[in-house]
């Protein structure tokens, strides 16, 4: 049986959060006083050639994206961590900040270097109210020992917006704005908060920062999946005997994900469907189980890695009304900006609660289909492109599922 | 330059360049909603996607810079299916009433409807239901209508600095409304109309008053008299079908006067009025130590502003009614006396480019006459509607004068309608009022011109008088702020509420555009330089006036029927 | 504290308003208009904008709330997991409906999506405080905890 590796979560249980000298015990901040020891852009290509990817669900290459902040000419440049953690069942980012927080300060910290910030945020949704107290206690921990030097460090709470998980609906909501997302280009890494080069990263990304300098880019780049190497924390929900969190390799399969670490399903019931990657996640059928749960294969099989949140459903389990439940989330968390996700999330929302009643035909999820797939590739930001997923792949993979309910 | 290729055109463009723009260059027009060319990029209603080469999404071309080798797709099957499925959704809540729309043929969305070969939408019909708001006599909202551009928030907030409108709630259930999701009338709305223009389609309009028209044309013991405000000639031929500025004033006054007026008189008469009052009031404080700078009082919707905005600043407004107030006073007053006819029976309609004149007609301080100054304000769309209600040809009708007492003017009067044109006009007059020389060349150019504040000095026989100048009220908040900190060093200040001045107003035809404004502009200057008068103190008729009737400017009768108060009103919402 | 005290705090945070809405929501839980207007004034912004802002996140509100607000959890695990009983009994306790207050002022319903506390579903929060795992017979103590 494959087996967990903690990267991210290497102190988990180990140290105290509330106590920095744990952290520090643990080999902390040693990483960042390597990286300041080195030249930025030396410091930058080892990330890079870590080949670390975001992992927020877009998976862009996370050296490469602080190249272009570094590259960036401004008087302030901004280092963000996204902690703005909403797609649901997923808590992996609430995990590291409770049990680790050092581990995001160092990772955000190195950022800072790198770049060239004096200034970050940590953008923490509104949902994690206790999480507050401890950060402010780690960042002051931090700051007291110094090993910040010219970087502060804040927190800012999110209110309630999903859509906030959007680097640039973060960016406007750390502005105080109505976190609605920003047409790109122009990127954040050249016109970001306030105007200014800045850095948005997942929590989990930073997390993994010190211990790529600590262990050396070529260790993590053999880790896992060639081309999405290291870890994942993945939250498992739903019907799965094992509801709790694992972290692995990027080359386990979603079913040893779910049947390994997750031991099967609840009841010895037989597995239906998983939804990996939150609540956007496409919904997997059987057949596509023994796919590798890294950022690309997930993508060519059709489906998303996304948070590595995995909820996973038993065959008793009704996915019409599953679907129809999620479209009311992304009616509910659509910011209203752009016309085909405003419109689009309702109608599919309004579609699919007809189909849920058994008032629908073939025709609406022709149209469903249509609808999303327009949406997928026409909406201002990835809330409006992804959320359609669930739709799009439940009505590729549970055709039968619909016509069941059909009138 | 970037070298692009377009639906296989290619083409070379400026760096910077959108793919909107560059589409254009080549002859491919990319249809557009949110999009507006004289505000900032909101890439929100997505009706312009179009396909890049390596990627997967679609990007939307007002927003997307080109690059080198790009190459752009804009109607593939792909690209018509998005574009139609996302105007279908807009259309999908947008109540179906266009035969009833006031922007009916002149609507963006209509046209995209149109072009976009929308018959039976896939998407249930569900029209959100909100109640119009129809809580100002000047505009009125309806909600059901908007789609969410945001256009009337920027015209509202970085136009104008009003910030009247915003968003309220999020996603399906955002909504444009005003200030604290109250009416237009408790939120600071100066009544400019601004929104109006910026609308795409019918949910921000003008309070009609078509109707009180005929009703009072129908009535056999009403005398039907109007004022024409100067900006309104230049922009009503583009109501018909006609390039800007091409209806002779004549021929106007023909069509006027088939479609039920009985007498055609002119606001320039009030407008030459308003500059020997305005002048001498200004002279006056300048000697005798009154509150300066003195700001110009005729356009409604900056009276409103300075009212809400600035109620501390009060004492700096000119006293002076309005050209329409001020002439709505004397028509039934001295024109009734001279015409010997029942003032009670004079229907006194008003023919304006603005929407807040409506409002400004209806204060209740306006009824120095003993009766309702001015019973009903038409803007230029209106008597558009009315010219196209009539049948009228313009091009085959004889031309006619306007009528006796109150129908004469000068070019001062004419350049009323563009920013820069009162302050021009007052010191045609008061130049050679405080000098006593004649004024040779009475184009005054460093008061024309699009220039969002301009400032002058001008040498009255040495008295430095120095004016500033500001249109659009974003500008004239920046002039206000410094006479605020102190730190105004001017003596008078003339304000537009509107981009362009009263020829951007709210009540002229729909424009988007600056450069249309621009050529209204070009339009009332060529008047103006084509007329034998153009100094007001020579208009022979309000000579008379004062000869007959008001004596003196600033006089006894002048204070009663030309001046007037403000009021604070200032919202606890701002 | 005064609602003036409150957004005083935050006047020299850039883009502070929505820190400061949280600590109004504290002592008030919603946002009432004087206090919105306020916030326009202090984070220099049109009150269309404070209040465009005041209604896009779902934790603030410009209506008035009961003292304890009670937040149900429907995301896709809470829903699998029975977070439609959770909101049936709890309306049966309080005898109200979701997205109502009670006419003492104490409790106000209110849907939300994912806390982040799917380890143990379904999950209500009252006054932000996340309570895990939650059936019907766990409530009249959770509702005991409440001032």
């Amino acid at each position: 049986m494959a087996e967990e590796m903690r990267i991210v979560l290497r102190n988990y249980g180990k140290v105290d959060p509330l106590n920095i000298d744990t952290y520090v015990a643990q080999g902390g901040y040693q990483s960042l006083d390597k990286a300041r020891s080195m030249d930025k852009a030396a410091l930058m290509a080892e990330v890079k050639k870590s080949n670390l990817r975001g992992r927020g669900g877009a998976g862009f290459n996370c050296g490469m994206k602080w190249t272009f902040a570094a590259g960036a000419q401004a008087d302030q440049k901004y280092v963000i961590a996204n902690a703005d953690e909403g797609e649901p069942g997923t808590y992996k980012d609430r995990l590291i900040m409770e049990n680790d927080p050092q581990s995001l300060i160092e990772g955000m910290a190195v950022c800072a270097y790198a770049i060239g910030a004096t200034k970050g945020f940590i953008y923490l949704r509104g949902e994690y109210p206790e999480l507050v107290s401890t950060l402010n206690a780690a960042i002051a921990q931090a700051k007291d020992k110094g090993f910040l030097k010219d970087f502060d460090l804040e927190v800012r709470r999110g209110a309630g917006a999903y859509v906030c998980g959007e680097e640039t609906a973060l960016i406007e909501s750390i502005e105080g704005k109505r976190g609605e997302p920003r047409f790109k280009p122009p990127f954040p890494p050249v016109i970001g908060l306030w105007g200014k080069p800045t850095i948005v990263n997942n929590i989990e990304t930073y997390a993994n920062i010190p211990a790529i300098l600590e262990k050396g880019a070529d260790w993590y780049a053999g880790i896992g999946n060639a081309a999405y190497p290291g870890t994942k924390v993945f939250t498992l929900t739903g019907d799965v005997v094992n509801k709790t969190f694992f972290e692995v390799p990027t080359n386990i399969t979603v079913r040893q994900l779910i049947f390994d670490f997750g031991g099967g399903i609840v009841g010895g019931k037989k597995f239906k469907a998983a939804q990996i990657g939150g609540t956007s996640g496409c919904f997997i059928p059987e057949s596509l189980l023994d796919t590798e749960v890294a950022f690309d294969t997930m993508g060519a099989a059709g489906l998303s890695l996304g948070t590595g949140a995995t909820f996973v459903m038993d065959e008793t389990r009704d996915i019409v009304d599953i679907v129809t439940r999620i479209a009311g989330f992304f009616e509910h968390e659509s910011c209203g900006k752009c016309a085909p996700c405003r419109e689009g999330t309702m109608r599919t929302a309004e579609i699919m609660e007809k189909i849920n009643e058994g008032k629908g035909s073939v025709k609406d999820t022709a149209l469903l289909d249509k609808l999303g797939t327009v949406m997928s590739y026409s909406c201002l930001c990835g809330l409006g492109q992804a959320a359609p997923s669930p739709v799009l792949t439940t009505i590729k993979h549970f055709a039968a599922d619909y016509e069941a309910k059909f009138k | 330059m970037i070298n692009v290729t377009i639906d296989g055109i290619k083409a070379s463009v400026p760096e910077g360049s959108t793919i909107l723009q560059a589409a254009s260059e080549v002859g491919v027009r990319i249809p557009t909603l949110c999009y507006h060319p004289d505000q900032s990029i909101k890439a929100n209603c997505r009706v312009c996607v179009c396909e890049v080469e390596g990627n997967r999404l679609l990007v939307a071309a007002c927003a997307m810079p080109v690059f080198e080798g790009m190459v752009v797709k804009t109607r593939t099957p792909k690209v018509i299916e998005a574009r139609k499925t996302i105007i279908e959704l807009i259309l999908a809540n947008h109540p179906q009433d266009c035969l009833n729309c006031i922007r009916n043929g002149n609507c963006e969305l209509q046209e995209l409807a149109e072009e976009y070969c929308v018959r039976e939408n896939p998407f249930e019909y569900k029209v959100r239901g909100f109640e119009k708001d129809f809580s100002t006599p000047s505009l009125f909202r309806d909600q059901d209508k908007c789609i969410l551009c945001r256009r009337c928030i920027e015209a509202c907030s970085v136009i104008q600095s009003v910030n009247a409108l915003g968003l309220q709630e999020r996603g399906y259930h955002s909504m444009v409304v005003p200030t604290m999701g109250k009416t237009l009338a408790e939120s600071p709305c100066v009544m400019c109309g601004q929104c109006i223009h910026a609308c795409p389609v019918g949910a921000i309009g003008e309070v009609e008053g078509i109707n009180d028209f005929l009703a009072a044309v129908a009535d056999p013991e009403m005398i039907v008299v109007t004022q024409i405000a100067p900006a309104v000639r230049v922009a009503i031929a583009e109501e018909i079908g006609m390039t800007t500025g091409s209806m002779g004033m004549d021929t106007f006054v023909t069509g006027l006067r088939q479609v039920g007026f009985d007498y055609v008189l002119h606001t320039n008469f009030t407008a030459d009025l308003t500059i020997l009052e305005e002048g001498n009031e200004l002279l006056k404080r300048v000697k005798e130590g009154g509150t300066l700078p003195m700001f110009t009082s005729c356009s409604p919707g900056w009276i409103n502003f300075c009212e809400t905005f600035y109620p501390d600043l009060l004492d700096n407004l000119s006293t002076c009614k309005s050209p329409q107030q001020m002439f709505g006073s004397l028509v039934k007053t001295y024109w009734a006396e001279k015409m010997g006819v029942d003032p009670s029976k004079i229907y006194s309609v008003s023919i304006m480019p603005c929407v807040a004149k409506k409002f400004e007609a209806a204060r209740p301080e306006m009824n120095a006459s003993g009766y309702q100054d001015v019973d009903l304000v038409l803007t230029t769309r209106e008597i558009g509607r009315l010219f196209r209600m009539s049948g009228l040809d313009f091009s085959k009708l004889p031309g006619s004068n306007f009528d006796s007492w109150m129908g004469a003017y000068t070019g001062a009067a004419v350049i009323f309608g563009a920013t820069g044109g009162v302050m021009e006009a007052a010191l045609r007059t008061v130049y050679e009022v405080v000098t006593g020389n004649v004024l040779e060349d009475v184009n005054f150019n460093v008061a024309r011109g699009f220039e969002g504040i301009k400032e002058a000095e001008v040498d009255l026989n040495g008295l430095v008088v120095k004016v500033a100048i500001a249109h659009s009220l974003s500008n004239a908040r920046k002039l206000m702020d410094q006479v605020r900190a102190g730190t105004s060093p001017y003596h008078f200040i003339e304000v537009m509420a509107c981009p362009g001045g009263c020829i951007g107003g709210g009540g002229q035809p729909i424009t988007k555009r600056n450069a249309k404004r621009i050529e209204r502009i070009d339009a009332l200057y060529a008047e103006d330089a084509g007329l034998p008068v153009r100094k007001s103190h020579e208009n022979k008729e309000v000579a008379k006036l004062y000869e007959d009737f008001l004596h003196e400017p600033l006089g006894h009768k002048s204070h009663e029927l030309l001046h007037t108060h403000y009021h604070d009103k200032h919202k606890t919402v701002l | 504290m005064d609602y003036k005290e409150i957004i005083a705090k935050f006047a020299d945070m850039p883009g502070g308003i929505i820190q400061a809405y949280h600590a109004l929501l504290d002592e008030f839980s919603y946002l009432p208009e004087e206090a919105v207007v306020e916030a326009a004034r202090v984070f220099k912004m049109s009150t269309a904008e404070a209040y465009g802002v005041a209604t896009f996140y779902s934790m603030f509100s410009v209506n008035t709330r009961g003292k304890n607000v009670i937040r149900i959890c429907e995301s896709a695990p809470c829903h699998v997991a029975g977070a439609a009983d959770v909101v049936a009994a709890m309306e049966k306790t309080l005898g109200i409906k979701m997205g109502e207050t009670t006419a003492d002022g104490r409790f106000t319903l209110e849907f939300t999506e994912c806390v982040g506390q799917c380890q143990a579903t379904p999950v209500i929060t009252v006054n932000g405080k996340p309570y895990l795992d939650i059936s019907a017979d766990k409530i009249p103590a959770i509702l005991a905890e409440c001032k």
